[in-house]
C-alpha cells in the first residue's frame, strides 16, 4: 500500500544488519494520519531514524481569503480550520477582533460563550480519544466516545442550528439567545458525563496493553516544548502547569475554579492522562457557569459595518488543542489588512519528528495520535 | 433609555461635553452615562515607556526604532541588521522563553516592504512582547531557528507565502504550497483568483483550478 522507494544515503555505516535504509511515505491517505497528512519516514529496519512531514494537501488559504471578506464574513472562515473544535476557533476569532474593536462582549455573552466553549473542549477530546484508542487497537472506547460527543453536538444544533461548523458566536457576542433548556441540557450531560469518564477511565488506564503501547513512548520534555513552541495538553504533559485560561484570562474563566492538571513524564501516557483529567474539569467549569448566568443583553453595541480603527492586535485563547493565536491587522477599512492565525496542530506536529526518533513504526501511529492534530488546522 | 437618565444630572450634562474635547480620565467615567454624547477615546497607539522598553533602549539603543503600545499591548519596533543580537537578548536574559507566532506583513507601497511579526511569550512573567522588524524586499533576515527551534517551520512558512528568504536556515523550502509552485500568495500583489495555471495544468491536469 504505502509507496517505498530506496535512497541511497552516504553514510550507511552503524545501521541494523548493514542494510540499506528505507525510505517509506506514510500517508497521505493513510487511516490513522488523522487526515493528508504524509510522513516520510527514514527506517533502520523497523525503527525510525528520522523522518519529514509533508503537509499542505488541504491548503485553502485562509488567510488570503480574509483579506478579502468584511470582518463578518470572514468568521464562518475559522470553523473550518479546526473543524472538531469549531466553537473554540469562533471564540478566538470573535474575541480577537472585539479587542481590536475595542469592545467588550456582554457578561451573559461571554458566561455562554465559555459554557460552548468547554463542551467544545470535550466534544474535541472526546474525538481525539476514540480515535487515538482506535489507532493504538483499542476498538471500544470510540463508540463510548462517539455517544457522548453526540450529546454535546446535539446541544449545539439546539443552540445553533448546526453540529461541527457551528458559528456559534459573533463579533460583540451572540447572534442567539440560549434556548430555554439550555442549562438543563448542559447540567444533563455534565452529571451523566462523569460516570462515563470513568467508563473510558476504566477501560484504558490500568489496561497493561495501553500502558504498554503509550508509556515511555513519544517522550518529549519541557525544555523540548517550550524550544518548539508546543502548546495544549501535549505541553502540560511534560509537566508546566500552564493554561491560558489561567495565565491570561479570556471570556469568562477568571469566575470559575478548575485545575490545570499536569503530568509528570512527557509521554503518549501522561497525554492520555492529562486529557482525561481535561474533560473532567471542562466538565466542573460547565456546571459552575450554568448555575449563574447572568441576565442583561448578549450583544455588545457593535455596528453593523465594522471599521475597526487603525492598529492591530493579537489575542490568544487555550483551544483544546493548544494555543490558537489571531494577530489581526487593520487599516481602518471593513476587511482586515491582514489576518494571522497560529494554529497551534501545525506547531506541535514540527515537535513530531523530536519524538518519533528511535521509535518502532508503530508507535509512530501512537504519538501522531497523541498530538492530536487536526489537518485543517495544520494547512489551513 | 432615555427616561432612565437621572433628572438630577440633565444641568450637568453639559460637563462631559465640556471636558470631552479634551480626553481626561474623569470624561472617560462620565460617558456610560450619557450614551448619547460621545466622548473622544482615549489614543489607541501611545509610545511605550516602560522598564522594558528602557531596558531594550538602553541595551540596543537606535537599533530600537520606536517603542509603542496598541491597544495596551507591547510593540517594540526594531532594526533588522540587529534582529539576532536582540532575540538572543529576549531569550536570554528578558526571559522570553517562547515564540509564540512568527509571521510577517506585506506593506507594498512603503519603502520597507515587510515587517517580520514576532509575539514572543515569557512564561517567567506572564507578558507578551511583540517585536516588529520593517524588512526591504531584498534584505534576507537571518534564520530565529538557533535561538527558538520553533520557527523552523514558521520561518518556511513566510518562506512560502511572502517569498522572504531566511539565511542560515536549515531546510528553507516550501511548506504549504507545491515545491515547484510560482508566486508568493499572501504578498498583496498577488490577486486572491491567481494561481500558478501551469502547475496546476500540468499536475492536476485541469484547465483552472478556480
Amino acid at each position: 500500500m504505502a509507496d517505498t522507494a530506496h535512497e541511497n544515503y552516504a553514510q550507511k555505516t552503524d545501521t541494523l544488519f548493514g542494510a540499506d535504509e528505507l525510505v517509506i511515505n506514510m500517508g497521505p491517505q493513510h487511516p490513522s494520519t488523522h487526515g493528508v497528512l504524509r510522513v516520510k519516514l527514514k527506517l533502520d529496519g523497523e525503527r525510525v531514524v528520522g523522518s519529514e512531514c509533508v503537509i499542505g494537501y488541504l491548503h485553502r488559504g485562509v488567510e488570503k481569503i480574509a483579506e478579502n471578506r468584511t470582518y463578518q464574513q470572514f468568521a464562518p472562515y475559522v470553523d473550518r480550520m479546526d473543524y472538531v473544535a469549531a466553537v473554540s476557533n469562533g471564540l478566538g476569532y470573535c474575541e480577537a477582533v472585539e479587542k481590536l474593536l475595542v469592545v467588550e462582549a456582554p457578561a451573559r455573552a461571554r458566561v455562554i460563550r465559555t459554557i460552548l466553549t468547554e463542551l467544545q473542549r470535550i466534544a474535541s477530546h472526546l474525538l481525539w480519544l476514540g480515535t487515538h484508542a482506535l489507532d493504538i487497537g483499542a476498538l471500544t472506547p470510540l463508540f463510548y466516545c462517539m455517544r457522548e460527543r453526540e450529546e454535546i453536538l446535539k446541544i449545539f444544533e439546539k443552540y445553533c442550528g448546526a453540529r461541527l461548523t457551528t458559528h456559534a458566536f459573533r463579533i460583540g457576542g451572540l447572534q442567539y439567545e440560549a434556548y430555554d433548556t439550555l442549562e438543563r441540557d448542559v447540567e444533563r450531560f455534565c452529571k451523566d458525563f462523569e460516570r462515563r469518564i470513568q467508563q473510558y477511565s476504566d477501560l484504558l488506564t490500568g489496561n497493561s496493553i495501553w500502558i504498554g503501547r503509550t508509556r515511555n513512548v513519544g517522550l518529549l520534555n519541557s525544555a523540548d516544548c517550550i524550544a518548539l513552541g508546543v502548546s495544549g495538553p501535549v505541553l502540560r504533559a511534560s509537566g508546566v502547569k500552564w493554561d491560558l485560561r489561567k495565565a491570561m484570562p479570556y471570556a469568562a474563566y477568571d469566575k470559575y475554579k478548575f485545575e490545570i492538571p499536569v503530568g509528570t513524564n512527557g509521554d503518549t501516557y501522561d497525554r492520555y492522562m492529562v486529557r482525561i483529567e481535561e474533560m473532567r474539569q471542562s466538565r466542573l467549569i460547565c456546571l459552575q457557569a450554568i448555575e449563574n448566568i447572568p441576565a442583561g443583553p448578549i450583544m455588545a453595541r457593535v455596528g453593523k459595518v465594522l471599521k475597526p480603527p487603525v492598529g492591530e492586535v493579537y489575542h490568544a485563547i487555550e483551544g483544546p488543542k493548544g494555543i490558537l493565536g489571531y494577530y489581526i491587522v487593520s487599516d481602518g477599512t471593513t476587511q482586515p489588512y491582514r489576518v494571522r492565525i497560529r494554529p497551534p496542530s501545525f506547531i506541535n506536529l514540527q515537535a513530531l519528528d523530536r519524538m518519533i526518533r528511535g521509535h518502532l513504526v508503530t508507535d509512530v501511529v501512537a504519538i501522531i495520535g497523541t498530538l492530536d492534530i487536526v489537518l485543517g488546522e495544520v494547512d489551513r | 433609555m432615555a427616561d432612565e437618565s437621572k433628572a438630577p444630572q440633565s444641568p450637568e450634562s453639559s460637563k462631559p461635553e465640556v471636558s470631552g474635547s479634551s480626553p481626561s480620565p474623569s470624561a472617560a467615567a462620565a460617558s456610560p452615562s450619557v450614551p448619547a454624547k460621545p466622548v473622544a477615546p482615549a489614543p489607541l497607539q501611545v509610545p511605550l515607556d516602560n522598564e522594558l522598553s528602557r531596558r531594550y533602549r538602553e541595551r540596543f539603543g537606535p537599533a530600537i526604532l520606536d517603542a509603542l503600545e496598541d491597544r495596551k499591548q507591547p510593540i517594540l519596533i526594531v532594526d533588522a541588521t540587529q534582529i539576532l543580537e536582540i532575540a538572543r537578548y529576549s531569550h536570554d536574559e528578558e526571559k522570553f522563553d517562547l515564540l509564540e507566532d512568527y509571521t510577517a506583513v506585506d506593506w507594498p507601497r512603503r519603502e520597507k516592504r515587510f515587517d517580520l511579526v514576532a509575539q514572543l511569550y515569557s512564561f517567567t512573567h506572564n507578558e507578551r512582547l511583540r517585536l516588529k522588524i520593517p524588512l526591504g524586499a531584498a534584505q534576507p533576515p537571518p534564520s530565529l531557528v538557533p535561538i527558538w527551534p520553533i520557527a523552523n517551520w514558521l520561518e518556511r512558512e513566510i518562506y512560502d507565502l511572502f517569498g522572504i528568504a531566511f539565511h542560515g536556515h536549515p531546510n528553507l523550502k516550501r511548506i504549504l504550497l507545491p515545491d515547484e509552485w510560482q508566486g508568493h500568495p499572501l504578498r498583496k500583489d498577488y490577486d486572491i483568483l491567481q494561481q500558478d495555471t501551469a502547475w496546476v495544468r500540468e499536475n492536476l491536469g485541469i484547465e483552472s483550478g478556480q
